[in-house]
């Protein structure tokens, strides 16, 4: 019981991630999270502005089906299988955070610094988190498709134009992480 | 039981993707620093074994449910829309440390301001849309 309790290691987490895949897979389905999004937009009625937006949603359910799983797998993960421990992340990396005014590291998933409710009441933090929302939601479109999408489902079917846009999430990442963060907190 | 399938599959995309951490922002932070071998390990292990799975299905061993080959559909080919588009995704997934599937773990794991998070991807992708055709792909 400890074992589930406690963080699970990557040799076991990576494997069943692919399970994921490979579930949706024998279903008859793709795993692709950010396809979500656009549904929602069609849902909400973008269709009649922008013909991108349509089509026949409900072929699409199965896959909002699965956000909502995620959304109850997410609260049970955390509310029954966890025992409060929190990331182990690298001594260093804990240093320059706490240097950048991040006070807790690791303490919980997201830092209250850009997530807690209090923080909110602070346009910067407001703005980061559309900005965020807002590049997650046009890149995933425009290189159609996320990290399940692409970095697992494309790299592991061996396609070319996934592992260009793995490498553009690369850039980005590396660019924001090293480069962006810095100047922001 | 159509559904309830997939509303298992997302249970347990949910539950593992907290349990391995892959939903901390620190996590991701860390990987951009190269500060730590988690993440590379989780996406490393993930690959192989989908590369495994996919391999041996290839070979007619796995069927799917309805008795038909495994398959995954064919990316397009091109190259402006998949660089700079994962430029573009990159930057967002490092800042708020969460890309489209934990966006939705995270809510269920009672990050509220996810929501704002959320629905400004939505935004995102109803922008991608009108411009769509304006872009180089």
């Amino acid at each position: 019981m400890e074992s589930i309790l406690n963080p699970w290691p990557w040799y076991i987490s990576g494997p069943l991630i692919a399970l994921v895949m490979a579930l949706l897979l024998y279903f008859g389905k793709t795993f692709g999270m950010s396809s979500n999004l656009r549904t929602m937009c069609t849902i909400a009625g973008a269709g009649k502005f922008v013909d991108f937006f349509n089509f026949k949603w409900k072929d699409q359910l199965w896959n909002l089906t699965v956000v909502f799983g995620a959304i109850i797998g997410g609260f049970i993960a955390v509310q029954y299988l966890s025992n409060g421990s929190g990331t182990d992340l690298n001594p260093t990396t804990v240093t320059e955070l706490q240097n950048m005014g991040f006070n807790n590291p690791g303490a919980t998933l997201v830092p209250d610094e850009m997530y807690s409710l209090d923080i909110l009441a602070n346009p910067k933090t407001l703005v980061l988190l559309v900005i965020g929302g807002l590049l997650v939601g046009f890149g995933t479109r425009y290189a159609g498709g996320c990290t399940s999408g692409h970095a697992i489902t494309g790299l592991s079917s061996l396609q070319k134009p996934s592992l260009i846009a793995v490498v553009g999430f690369f850039i980005g990442g590396l660019i924001m992480a090293n480069f962006i963060l810095p100047l922001i907190f | 039981m159509k559904t309830l399938k997939f509303l298992l599959v997302g249970i347990f995309f949910g539950i593992v993707l907290v349990k391995s951490e892959a939903v901390s922002w620190y996590r991701i932070y860390e990987m951009f620093r190269f500060q730590s071998f988690h993440m590379y390990g989780i996406i490393g292990t993930a690959i192989a074994s989908g590369i495994t799975f996919l391999q041996i299905s290839k070979k007619g061993i796995i069927k799917s449910i309805k008795g038909s080959d495994i398959f995954v559909p064919k990316k397009e080919n091109g190259f402006v829309r998949y660089i700079i588009g994962g430029i573009i995704f990159g930057l967002g997934w490092a800042l708020i440390g969460a890309c489209p599937g934990p966006m939705y773990i995270l809510l269920g794991t009672g990050v509220w301001s996810m929501l704002i998070v959320i629905a400004a991807a939505v935004l995102g992708t109803f922008i991608y849309g009108i411009l769509k055709n304006k872009l180089p792909h």
